[in-house]
């Protein structure tokens, strides 16, 4: 059992009680909600009779079914619209802070609370999202949770939860030039595998993550899910405390110095135990892409699609399916594979440093005439900081769409798609089949840099080409 | 869908029925329920719409639409089923279907503690014995009797030993896996713990 790690100081801090049976009942200092998982938490409410504890611990957005197209309101989509309503009608009811479109402070979920400080270490947060785990980045723990703990959550501010054991995933040395957090996560989640983290909380660590700025650390926290870990965490360094420092949510004057004294005491300890460590060589990762159905599945840019007598008996099952479904052929180069649509956005590389090494690649160069490319900002203020530096020109003098603000094509609820079994080159997270809204849509994903170069030769290319 | 669903409720000891065998790793909760079936402010109707877009790709053939498996209450799956999204609309979907328990090789985290929290308990068996009830379950009916006390699992033809989280187990054999009311006992030690916690008491601008 792990001790003195930064979870077990966290956990241990926000524990409430012991309750019968073994779990514990934890306290969660920031609950962030949106329209998708919460309705039915307030209708359990409502049954029950119970009010909102701590409404002030509550914090909420839209993103999941916004349009990225005309954000007017009423929506064109109904459904949408009675999801955006029924979230306004409960943060009304229950006086829960809500950044709605428009307010200068919406955006994807995961992307709004760090750049309004919300997000801070040693937090307990929760959310009715999977991808909770990227508030890790700044040394909290962070982990998504379904709909009636959302209502838990609401009712009593805690959760029964049994505590996670903890693996350090040590990444040494450095990460190379056009090789990018992205890389590094889905690489390490193919060493893994995408159920190795059941059970566990997964803790970054190493020059490679030290080196990481903190938007990419919250890439990296991100995807811990992808690995099967519900919570992926950093200790806290100089770098967080100077990213939430003057945010507008973030603690101000004498508060920031006692907060500082607090946050610099939260670390894992240096002879602090782990339930499991793993270590490997950050500088040996390449741009890196799936090939398959599950985010496990990648290989680097000039590797083959692995053959089904190089992989382990557990995996072979999945693969068989991920080439029928893909039309891969074990073997094929993942290189040249052509794309048809180009998708920059979402909780894992919606943000402003996102855009900023797509643009780059993307300046001057034009989209390949047979690919539709599109980006989605993760917020209103990425968008706005990217409008102030002219990001937004350069992607649209490409041919990218420039959109505004959601999850949008990341898990499709909008209106925007894949059709029939088209292959997009994906800044997210997921390659499930289906998961970009056509049932025989296919995914690749990798880094908003490689997106943006396979958007330029309209199929999976090597950015370190366009870089170096 | 079947008879008129009513959730589970109180104590939870003992549950008999009929497998149903769905064979695959790493199935996720978008194959469970697509994401466009999210648009909603309910769990209602999910029933129907459980695994649409593998049903339609194999167009009456999967295991949810074979008449033999209609009155199926126990589904038999294998490693890291649920992985992915936090959705309960997975689980959901998946008992409004019908199911009562889950049997696999094993399940994701986030997918796990929402079967538990709606009252679905999900039991693991090692992959051999995994396979042989999903071979049998090929050619002939399997009807199982689940005892939660033992963690047994007895049929005409063969037994298991199961296993499930022992805090799960206690929860619904006290009937106490719907956590809210657990939780609230406990008002004055959250209170404390609210104003304990140095975020809170050092971070005025919070709101």
């Amino acid at each position: 059992m792990s001790q003195d790690t930064l979870f077990d100081k966290v956990w241990d801090l926000h524990k409430v009680s012991s309750l019968p049976g073994g779990s514990d009942q934890i306290f969660i200092g920031l609950h962030l909600i949106h329209e998708v998982t919460s309705p039915q938490a307030f209708g359990a409410l409502k049954d029950k009779n119970l009010k909102v504890k701590f409404p002030s611990r509550t914090v909420a957005t839209v993103d999941h079914i916004v349009p990225t197209d005309n954000q007017s309101r009423p929506f064109k989509d109904n459904l949408a619209e009675q999801m955006i309503a029924t979230l306004e009608k409960n943060c009304l009811e229950h006086k829960i802070r809500f950044f709605n479109i428009g307010s200068g402070n919406q955006g994807i979920v995961h992307v709004v609370a760090p750049e309004l400080g919300l997000t801070q270490p040693g937090m307990t947060i929760a959310c009715g999202d999977s991808h909770t785990s990227t508030h890790g980045a700044f040394g909290s723990i962070a982990f998504g949770i379904g709909t009636s703990q959302v209502r838990d959550v609401l009712a009593t501010q805690t959760i029964a939860m049994n505590k996670l054991k903890v693996r350090q995933i040590w990444c040494a040395n450095k990460l190379s030039n056009g090789v990018y957090a992205k890389d590094l996560v889905l690489h390490i989640i193919n060493k893994l595998g995408v159920k190795a983290g059941a059970g566990f909380a997964y803790e970054f660590a190493g020059p490679a993550i030290n080196a990481l700025s903190m938007e990419e650390r919250m890439t990296i926290c991100n995807m811990s899910i992808e690995g099967g870990a519900r919570c992926g965490y950093i200790n806290p360094d100089e770098k967080t405390f100077n990213y939430i420092k003057n945010k507008s949510c973030a603690p101000k004057n004498e508060h920031w110095d006692k907060v500082l004294t607090w946050w610099k005491s939260l670390k894992s300890d240096e002879n602090s135990i782990y339930d499991d460590v793993i270590k490997l060589d950050a500088s040996k990762v390449e741009p890196t892409v799936t090939w398959g159905i599950t985010p496990g599945q990648s290989v680097s840019i000039n590797q083959q699609i692995p053959l089904l007598d190089d992989l382990s008996p557990n995996d072979k099952l999945v693969a068989k399916e991920a080439y029928e479904y893909m039309s891969f052929k074990p073997g094929q180069s993942i290189k040249d594979t052509p794309v048809d649509v180009c998708f920059i956005g979402s909780c894992t590389n919606g943000r402003i440093s996102d855009l900023r090494v797509a643009a780059k690649v993307l300046k001057d160069k034009k989209v390949s005439d047979n690919v539709k490319a599109f980006v989605v900002p993760g917020s209103e203020k990425v968008a706005t900081e990217a409008k102030q530096e002219g990001i937004d020109k350069i992607f649209k003098d490409s041919g990218f769409q420039w959109r505004e603000p959601g999850c949008s094509m990341c898990l499709a609820m909008n209106a925007d798609k894949l059709t029939g079994n088209q292959v997009s080159a994906s800044s997210s997270n997921r390659n499930f089949k289906g998961r970009q809204g056509s049932p025989s849509g296919r995914t690749l994903l990798m880094s908003p840099a490689m997106v943006a170069a396979a958007a330029i030769n309209g199929k999976v290319s090597d950015v370190r080409e366009f870089i170096n | 869908m079947k008879s008129e669903f009513t959730p589970p409720i109180g104590k939870i000891t003992q549950i008999n029925g009929q497998c149903i065998s769905l064979i695959g790793n790493d199935i996720d909760t978008d194959r469970i329920i697509p994401a466009r079936f999210l648009k909603c402010v309910n769990f209602d109707s999910l029933g129907e719409s459980v695994f649409e877009d593998d049903r339609k790709t194999l167009k009456g053939n999967h295991p949810f639409d074979l008449e033999d498996n209609k009155n199926s209450s126990i589904l038999v799956v294998n490693s890291n089923f649920g992985c992915g999204s936090s959705r309960e609309h997975a689980p959901q979907a998946i008992m409004r279907w019908g199911i009562k328990a889950i049997i696999g090789e094993s399940f994701a985290d986030i997918f796990y503690s929402n079967c538990i929290a709606i009252g679905i308990p999900c039991f693991t068996l090692k992959k051999k014995f995994i396979e042989e009830i999903q071979n049998y379950c090929d050619n002939k009916f399997l009807f199982l009797e689940i005892d939660l006390k033992k963690s047994f699992a007895k049929s005409k033809d063969m037994n298991f030993n199961l296993e499930i989280n022992e805090s799960s187990r206690k929860m619904f054999l006290s009937g106490e896996w719907d956590a809210t009311s657990k939780l609230l006992e406990h008002e004055k030690l959250i209170e404390n713990k609210f104003y304990q916690l140095p975020y809170i008491k050092f971070n005025t601008n919070f709101l």
